[in-house]
């Protein structure tokens, strides 16, 4: 894709350039870049779909689509072998233990992409008394694909914009954003006082 | 049937509601009555059972059908006490009434006594409150969204009325002490979605299963209590996604019937249509998962190809891929795109040349012909008595197709066979799904040419009023019936909305149908009765 086609790169730039003022080592920086073109082409999703838009990520694996072009067509049935997680659908009070769970098993580094507009907030369940209100407040998310159901391109967009956000990543030294549960715990408690 | 029904039973009234007829009666005769309705007026198939809150009293509304002869027959019970309303159970004259009531337990917290197994059905143990009562409080922050897993218990209640007339509450175990077992789910590619089994196991054998929902359980039926009738509509796509033209179509004709809206011949014809492709999208999709789960990953590659072909042709006319929102009260949403005949066309072309490919690759395979031929028997009498329609009910020999049962919109004029199989195994549950694709094909060449002229949609009025009263219709979605119940006040929202999908019945017969199987098969069993996971928790 072409850089002008991208429509965020200012919010890019500004991690790259964030990055940089923390300065980089010169052979650490090389390291990181080749790992990084590894990583951010062969990023493999978790097998998870709870609802309507997992059937369009089915789509997306299919020939049409074709997911398999960019590398990510290695869908996981273990989380601890997958490296992002594609939240397709709602996520219920139910289903919120089951899939933090799921985030937590899933192996370093991880990603989140919080695909439809359920995941995102609730969607058009938003108001239900069942069903988690985005999951947001469950997961740090990296990216959101808004829809209902995104299109398929939508969802190739959105996992593009994840390899780019690994592309700029330090592998090495302090960035791998592992939150510790109890972090995590007093983070959202935080959020709600 | 009034008098028969009035000789043994005096102190039961009647009403008919929406063309059935209502018997009520008080609890202490329910189970006499239910037993009678099943065998002497062959009341063999109960098709639902709607949970009820008039405010001053709790009940519950029991939908029967006769398979000897389509007529249908409604009983109500009602209860006032709201502390601890008690219902003679009936789970030991149908096997599917067992999930109902605790499906009603679960929303209306109505105890059925005599029911061997009273847990909620959809939320967790610890839930506060009834959610469909009306007094129900939304944000008890009891209920609140949290990480920490449910409290889980391998014990079930149920509740037996006593020598003096009290009621007592008994623990039983859902397991015994020795069983072995595994977990299979929420999380697991192979169950179709997020539904859990709990399996027992005897060295390979399935023993017993527990089937665990609710992780997808959304609430639409609350939600389309505060909502006016247009904007209940969108909820239908995801339910059953692949069946949301049936699913529209249902809910849209049965608000305009109780709305005395009569639709154009056109809408007509584009509904059945757009019916008829979703079918057909939503069978070549089951092939192809079906066929994944047995580890013929390519056949996937091969069915999405049509449905991706029948997609572009809903795409086109409705704008979406999924989501469609195309049928509303009064019509359809926008009339057909200018090449959408020539679409169906191409597509009727293609699809018998495909078909056969697809049999050819698979259906006479010798792994697959093992792997599905005598697995997973399920008998006649059983898939009535669990209430299994569409072609799962169709292949034990159950000729449940409301489409030709009780016909609505233009079926009846319309020349297509009921495909009915008589082994009931896995293979003839996929065979009837190939060969209605070939009906539903022959379907839409009857119309693509004869889509008549007029207009797509009527005037409807802008605030749509129901009058008061309830309603109950049966419409044929691509996995079973789909029933719905509209309850008015007479306001502009559903007092209440009652939607009863298929697939909970499918989740529900997994335990009967693959206990002595082995486990291996537990797969591929439970991907032939092809159910939908958001569909049975709604
Ligand atoms: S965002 Fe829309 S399509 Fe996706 S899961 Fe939610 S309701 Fe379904």
């Amino acid at each position: 894709m072409p850089y002008e086609a991208w429509k965020d790169n200012e919010y890019i730039e500004g991690l790259v350039n964030e990055l940089r003022e923390n300065g980089t080592n010169v052979i650490v920086g090389t390291f990181d870049k080749l790992i990084n073109w590894g990583r951010s082409n062969s990023i493999w999703p978790l097998t998870f779909a709870t609802s309507c838009c997992g059937i369009e990520f089915v789509s997306l694996g299919a020939a049409r689509f074709d997911m398999a072009r960019f590398g990510w067509e290695v869908a996981r049935a273990s989380p601890r072998q997958a490296d992002f997680m594609m939240v397709a659908g709602t996520i219920v009070n139910r289903m919120v233990p089951v899939f933090r769970r799921l985030y937590d098993q899933l192996a370093e580094p991880k990603y989140v992409i919080a695909c439809g507009s359920c995941a995102i907030s609730g969607g058009p369940f938003r108001k239900s008394y069942h069903v988690a209100k985005g999951i947001e407040d469950i997961v740090p998310v990296d990216v959101f694909v808004p829809g209902c159901p995104p299109r398929p391109e939508a969802m190739i967009y959105g996992i593009m914009q994840l390899s780019r956000k690994i592309k700029v990543e330090r592998f090495f030294g302090g960035v791998n954003r592992q939150q510790k549960r109890q972090e995590y715990l007093n983070l959202v408690q935080e959020k709600q006082s | 049937m009034q008098e028969q029904i009035a000789k043994l039973f005096p102190q039961a009234t009647f009403e008919t509601v929406d063309n059935t007829l209502t018997v009520t009666i008080d609890d202490a005769h329910w189970h006499d009555l239910a037993t009678y309705l099943r065998d002497q007026l062959h009341m063999d198939y109960l098709v639902t059972i709607v949970g009820m809150d008039w405010v001053t009293s709790l009940g519950c509304i029991y939908y029967m059908m006769s398979t000897v002869d389509n007529k249908m027959v409604a009983a109500k019970v009602s209860t006032t006490d709201r502390v601890n309303p008690y219902i003679t159970s009936v789970a030991d004259l149908w096997a599917i009434a067992g999930i109902y009531e605790r499906e009603v337990y679960d929303f209306f917290g109505i105890i059925f006594v005599g029911n061997p197994d009273m847990r909620r059905l959809f939320l967790n143990i610890d839930w506060k409150g009834f959610p469909l009562r009306k007094d129900y409080d939304e944000n008890d922050p009891r209920n609140a969204v949290s990480i920490e897993n449910e409290r889980q218990t391998d014990d079930t209640y149920t509740y037996v009325r006593q020598a003096d007339g009290s009621v007592e509450r008994k623990s039983v175990p859902v397991f015994m002490p020795d069983d072995f077992v595994v977990n299979i789910g929420p999380q697991h590619p192979a169950t179709h979605g997020v539904l859990r089994f709990r399996t027992a196991v005897d060295g390979e054998t399935i023993k017993k299963i527990d089937v665990y929902m609710g992780y997808i359980h959304r609430g639409i039926e609350k939600l389309c209590e505060s909502l006016t009738y247009p904007q209940t509509l969108p909820f239908m796509d995801r339910m059953d996604y692949f069946s949301a033209h049936n699913y529209h179509h249902g809910l849209c004709a049965t608000i305009e019937k109780a709305a005395g809206i009569t639709i154009s011949d056109r809408a007509q014809v584009i509904r059945v249509m757009m019916d008829e492709l979703s079918r057909i999208a939503s069978h070549c999709l089951f092939i192809g998962t079906y066929c994944m789960d047995l580890g013929a990953t390519t056949m996937l590659f091969y069915t999405l190809r049509v449905r991706e072909q029948i997609l572009d042709i809903m795409e086109k006319t409705c704008g979406a891929r999924m989501t469609f929102n195309y049928d509303c009260i009064g019509g359809v949403m926008q009339d057909i795109a200018p090449d959408f005949v020539a679409d169906v066309k191409a597509l009727l072309e293609i699809l018998p040349k495909n078909i056969k490919e697809y049999n050819k690759i698979f259906t006479g395979n010798v792994i697959a012909r093992n792997r599905m031929e005598g697995v997973g028997v399920l008998s006649r009498q059983d898939a009535i008595s669990y209430g299994i329609t569409g072609p799962s009910g169709r292949a034990s020999g159950w000729a449940c197709d409301m489409r030709k049962e009780k016909p609505y919109s233009i079926y009846s004029q319309l020349d297509f066979r009921q495909v009915v199989a008589e082994e009931g195994d896995s293979m003839a549950r996929f065979k009837v799904r190939l060969q209605e694709m070939e009906e539903s094909a022959h379907i839409l060449e009857q119309l693509v040419d004869n889509i008549p002229e007029g207009e797509y949609c009527v005037k409807v009025p802008k605030m749509l009023k129901l009058p008061k009263g309830a309603w109950f219709d049966m419409y044929e979605g691509c996995r079973g019936v789909f029933g719905v119940y509209v309850e008015s006040d007479g306001t502009t929202k559903p007092y209440r909305l009652k939607l009863v999908p298929p697939c909970l019945n499918l989740a529900a017969v997994v335990d009967h149908i693959t206990r002595g199987e082995k486990i291996a098969d537990l797969i591929t069993i439970g991907g032939s009765l092809d159910y939908i996971v958001p569909d049975m928790d709604r």
